[in-house]
């Protein structure tokens, strides 16, 4: 099944977002960790999952001390032992960031987590219901924010 | 015209909470709406506040039945953090648990799906055997479960040489009962009749719902961590991931039996290849930095995220657990099912509540909802077997 190796992979991401990648981040030849502006988010999300056919493992966000919360969208390519993550920073206070359940369906309830847990707006999310906190849960309190 | 029928708060089958809202058309499923979130413990939020080592128990008590996958990942991305290599023997113990562990929670399922079809000679005999495996782990750990075995650098006790030779006695006696549950399910013409072609994941399906693990793998994706971002010692031994192509509940039921071999494999092979030596490098610190943990739980892939700030706490620490995927991806694959057949198919992607955290059933037309009882479902999934074997002539 494997279509790609990761050097191909890279070059191909490279070729396409080079010009649009604010850090580039290898921890190790697993872990790659890339900065992104979120106005490409959609564009990058979509590559990597179309195009690069990756696999949408999960997302995670992290409040910052830094005025903002920064949500990183980890991606895998089935066979390969890379873990590609995309780190976007949003800023306070608007904490809106384009949804990208509408390109990948695996990410609704992820991105429905964050925004109970962190407050962030998922712009064009079909449903962002309540995932895991009940549905009385005062408003304007996010749990995972620094100041809970 | 169709109907709502809720099941849950408590699934009937795993008897966990999980809400699941079940629009029919008459005995078809039309369209499912699942609620998690009745068992949201805030794991993240508390991790935030234990050190190092306690996460590694904190994050054990996750789960109930895979309670050393989610140690697994967190060790691995503890170890990917301040780039940590434990050492060869710990690797090797370190597997054993996982599939030890593997094995009897496919067994456990197994167990609790035969029981659902009415097959309560399956669930018997199927869980008589678990107890083997239960055995070794209280050998080795001093637990049935919950088995506190693994720590970042390594593993809190060591597989006297003197217990392999009991070990190796105990798997041998496993074989023998794998080959009769391989035979008692898998060549059963009723079983066959409830499970082949139900509850469909098509391979575009499962890749859009990005499921992993035995979800994944039934519906023709070869992925599985442990080959392709190998972790402890699964890089240094010799075996197969199980792949089937039809995605239903059969393949499902098919890929969790023959995996359990593999399993015994593996752990053989890890007896037989394990030197003596250290099997802990005793870590005090971790460097500030990020660091990610995945490891192949028996429902798929464990993912862990941690970051640090060079304290001896997590700054965050995000879990996800296979069956977040999984479950959702039922919202496809029980359309156009029966009600009798639907709670099988939910059940079939064996779907951990306690990781991810309910089933109403209703009446498109009239918009009436009613409530299944868990023993309902069993009763309307048990009746719909009896039917089969009269069908087929079986008694």
């Amino acid at each position: 099944m494997v279509v790609m190796t990761w050097k191909e992979i890279e070059k191909k991401i490279h070729t396409r977002f080079d010009d649009r990648i604010l850090k580039w981040f290898q921890h190790n030849d697993r872990r790659i960790y890339v900065d992104i502006n979120p106005d490409d988010l959609i564009d990058f999300s979509r590559f990597l999952f179309e195009d690069l056919k990756a696999r949408f493992v999960i997302a995670s966000g992290v409040d910052t001390p830094r005025g903002g919360v920064e949500i990183l969208y980890h991606f895998d390519f089935y066979q390969l032992p890379q873990v590609f993550s995309l780190r976007v920073f949003v800023k306070k206070p608007e904490l809106e960031v384009e949804s990208i359940s509408t390109i990948i369906k695996g990410a609704e309830w992820i991105e429905r987590e964050i925004k109970e847990l962190l407050g962030v707006n998922f712009k064009n999310h079909p449903d962002l219901r309540h995932l895991v906190l009940p549905e009385n849960w005062p408003e304007g309190k996010y749990p995972l924010r620094r100041d809970m | 015209m169709s109907e709502i029928i809720p099941i849950g708060p408590y699934h009937p089958l795993q008897e966990e909470p999980e809400f699941f809202r079940l629009h029919v058309e008459g005995e078809r499923v039309v369209k499912v709406d699942i609620e998690i979130g009745y068992n949201h413990r805030g794991i993240e939020k508390l991790a935030e506040s234990k050190s190092w080592d306690q996460v590694v128990f904190l994050v054990e008590r996750i789960c109930g039945i895979c309670s050393t996958s989610h140690p697994a990942a967190s060790v691995n991305a503890m170890e990917d953090l301040g780039g940590i290599e434990a050492p060869e023997r710990a690797q090797y113990i370190r597997t054993i648990i996982c599939e030890l562990e593997r094995i009897h929670s496919h067994l456990l399922w197994l167990g609790l799906a035969g029981h659902f079809i009415g097959y309560n000679t399956v669930w018997m005999w199927v869980w008589k055997y678990r107890e083997i495996i239960c055995d070794i782990f209280e050998k080795i750990s001093g637990n049935r479960q919950s088995y506190a075995m693994f720590k970042v650098g390594g593993v809190r006790r060591d597989i006297p040489d003197e217990d392999i030779p009991w070990i190796r006695k105990s798997l041998d006696k496993l074989k023998l009962a794998l080959d009769l549950f391989k035979g008692a399910v898998m060549d059963d013409p009723v079983i066959h009749a409830r499970t082949k072609g139900v509850g469909v994941l098509t391979k575009e399906q499962a890749k859009n719902y990005c499921v992993v693990g035995p979800t994944a793998r039934p519906s023709g994706i070869a992925i599985d961590v442990r080959k392709d971002d190998p972790y402890f010692a699964y890089d240094w031994i010799d075996w197969d991931i199980v792949v089937l192509e039809e995605g239903d509940v059969f393949a499902k039921v098919a890929c969790r039996i023959l995996e359990m071999y593999e399993s015994v494999k593996i752990i053989e092979q890890c007896l037989d290849k394990m030197k003596p030596g250290i099997i802990d490098l005793n870590v005090k610190e971790l460097p500030p930095g990020e660091g990610i943990g995945r490891a192949e739980a028996p429902r798929g892939e464990v993912y862990h995220y941690v970051r640090s700030d060079g304290s001896n706490f997590p700054v965050r620490y995000k879990v996800r657990a296979p069956s977040y995927m999984n479950i959702f991806s039922n919202e496809v694959a029980c359309v156009g099912e029966r009600v009798a057949d639907a709670a099988l198919v939910l059940a079939a992607v064996d779907p951990c509540y306690c990781c991810t955290d309910r089933l109403i059933v209703i009446d498109q037309g009239t918009k009436k909802e009613r409530v299944l009882e868990g023993n309902e479902l069993i009763r309307l999934s048990q009746q719909r077997t009896e039917k089969i074997k009269k069908e087929l002539g079986v008694k």
